[in-house]
């Protein structure tokens, strides 16, 4: 029947939400029992790897536990005040925050940057995007394997820097203490470019081309359309990364803990690779808990406030309104 | 043609900004730092251990099979291949047709708490899978799916949701509800109209939530590392990882192992990169 039915308006077709339907008495009790069937496999599995392993890591977090026995060990907020005043915690927080805002100081710009270009008619525009998004589908595993060869001392690319006359630039650039850091936000940059790269373009093409050019007409040189007309238009998608970005450098482990296990010397240590190596590696699960619960906290405090004050203005956006 | 002469106006406008061949150059530079460190490996694989040795960024000579060849006889590897692809697929099937349930009752029934229970799973997105591992591997072992293909394959599966209902539920919800109406006319119940029309129509959304989550899992490193204690379970991350740190000295052969591991996220992206990056999109746009 339907099926025949040529579906006049496709789907991207904005509609004011649902249209009640119609005789609602004697379906009611059907309809709360389609609910039931649709709506409780969905929530139990959601629920029950998604809420219930956080309130499993509360409760742990109070104990002192190495995994074996049953949880006897009560010791309050003790392993609270532990990560707390911790120094290695605080300088893998650091570490975090760090790689957060070179994220936003240097990824972002050159984003943009990227983007607008990509922007452009020219020949071979879809390649180049490909490209670009490649890495992206790339497991950090095997991203991170990948540059741990090739900045090896004495690797490809120390190699390839001395061929270019270049010999004075190589370093040491996952065994020194000060360089680390920046050679892991590298490979994180790497990867994780072309996301944003994809995500601007999408939000340029939302921009009427008329509105570039009404600028134009008014006298707007190339730069000052983009300053003053592109990039206020593309504020919704730029603090959409931002919030991303900044999320997913909170959660960054697999590249750091396969290139450098946070060392040399903790210098690369994250708050996950902390908690993988004290949690998992050294069996203190209450331990490990704890800084789950924290780095929860922290993620989520900063939900809360960059909602309110960055994108309380945008239109919808399911983000945004997940923590409203 | 006024329009004509706008655009005209436009197009030399944004010529002006910056010079074709400086255009090119950038791209050029782009293009290096993304494609050559793939396609280096790709290439040393090619190579001997030897050969690599002697001059790190030469051409293969002569070309080497064997390190392929090896590694693609090795049990080891398909035993990961296989690992990845049973729990991508078991993670893929569960987050897409659950997803698609409560998508449907979420975009097309009306009642109490609606918003509230959308707001729930949405709210898992500020709750990624690595800040939750620990958590969830204590919670694996009290009900023994503890190095258990499952205890991977359902988290991630939950994990997922969020962002497969995200994409699902304002699709569903722009489908016509006069579509809906004239299948309730022919006799058609909402569970039906659900499976025979709406899920049809919104074959497009779900590839993308399907591939999203297929990749998602395929690439998941920390999860499996915490919950797999038998190296037989580790899936293709892991493995690539513990063949480096076991080879570390046989260059070649590492480069030609993580070259191998890339092809099946890189061939899945290839094959629906549109639908890829347009669902990326759509789920931004929210």
């Amino acid at each position: 029947m339907a099926r025949g039915i040529e579906v006049a308006a496709p789907p991207e077709i904005a509609s004011g939400g649902v249209p009640p339907r119609k005789p609602r008495q004697r379906s009611s009790r059907r309809k709360r029992i389609e609910l039931t069937v649709l709506l409780v496999p969905p929530l139990a599995l959601f629920i029950g790897f998604v809420i219930v392993p956080m309130v499993f890591a509360v409760w742990y977090s109070l104990y002192n536990w190495n995994g074996y026995g049953p949880l006897t060990d009560f010791i309050g907020l003790q392993n609270y005040r532990g990560v707390l005043t911790g120094q290695v915690f605080h300088q893998a927080l650091v570490h975090n925050v760090i790689i957060a805002v070179l994220s936003v100081v240097i990824q972002l710009p050159i984003s943009i940057g990227l983007a607008l270009l990509l922007n452009r008619r020219m020949r071979g525009r879809g390649a180049l995007r490909l490209a670009v998004f490649t890495p992206y589908v790339l497991s950090q595993a095997t991203s991170a394997v990948m540059w741990l060869m090739l900045l090896s001392h004495g690797g490809p690319v120390d190699a390839l820097l001395k061929s270019a006359g270049l010999g004075a630039l190589v370093h040491f650039w996952l065994a020194s203490t000060s360089l680390v850091l920046y050679s892991l936000f590298f490979v994180v940059s790497w990867q994780f470019i072309g996301f944003g790269i994809v995500l601007l373009l999408a939000g340029l093409q939302g921009i009427p081309p008329e509105l570039r050019e009404a600028a134009a007409i008014d006298g707007a040189t190339a730069w000052q359309a983009t300053r003053r007309v592109v990039l206020p238009l593309l504020g919704p998608t730029i603090r959409i990364w931002i919030f991303l970005a900044v999320i997913g450098s909170l959660q960054l482990f697999d590249i750091v803990w396969i290139m450098t296990l946070g060392g040399p010397a903790d210098s690369s240590q994250t708050m996950l690779t902390y908690l993988y190596f004290n949690g998992v590696e050294r069996t203190q699960f209450g331990y490990g808990a704890t800084i789950s619960v924290v780095l929860f906290v922290i993620s989520f405090v900063f939900a809360l406030v960059y909602q309110r004050y960055a994108l309380r203005r945008d239109t919808a956006g399911a983000l945004t309104r997940a923590v409203q | 043609m006024s329009e004509l002469a706008l655009r005209r106006t436009a197009v030399r406008v944004r010529r002006t900004w910056l010079t074709r061949p400086a255009i090119y150059l950038v791209i050029l530079i782009v293009l290096a730092i993304t494609l050559v460190p793939m396609l280096y490996l790709i290439l040393s694989g090619f190579r001997t251990t030897g050969q690599l040795g002697t001059n790190p960024n030469g051409l293969p000579h002569p070309w080497v099979w064997s390190n392929y060849a090896s590694i693609l006889r090795s049990a080891v590897f398909w035993q990961a291949v296989e690992n990845s692809a049973i729990i991508a697929v078991v993670a893929t099937g569960l987050a897409v047709v659950l997803g698609s349930m409560a998508a449907f009752a979420l975009s097309r029934y009306d009642f109490r708490g609606r918003e509230g229970l959308y707001l729930l799973f949405v709210a898992g997105l500020l709750f990624p899978l690595n800040t939750a591992a620990l958590p969830l591997f204590l919670m694996l072992q009290k009900i023994g799916l503890n190095d258990n293909v499952f205890g991977v394959a359902l988290p991630e599966a939950a994990f997922s949701l969020p962002v497969t209902i995200i994409i699902l539920r304002p699709f569903m919800r722009a489908i016509p509800g006069e579509l809906q109406d004239a299948a309730t006319v022919d006799g058609a119940t909402r569970i039906r109209f659900f499976v025979r029309i709406l899920l049809p129509l919104s074959q497009p959304a779900l590839v993308t939530v399907g591939i999203l989550a297929f990749v998602t899992s395929w690439n998941t490193y920390l999860l499996p590392l915490i919950v797999f204690s038998t190296p037989s379970h580790y899936t293709l991350p892991l493995a690539v990882a513990m063949f480096q740190s076991q080879y570390s000295t046989d260059t070649a052969k590492v480069f030609a192992y993580t070259a191998l591991s890339m092809i099946p996220a890189l061939a899945i992206f290839t094959f629906a990169q549109r639908q890829l990056v347009g669902g990326l999109v759509g789920a931004i746009r929210g």
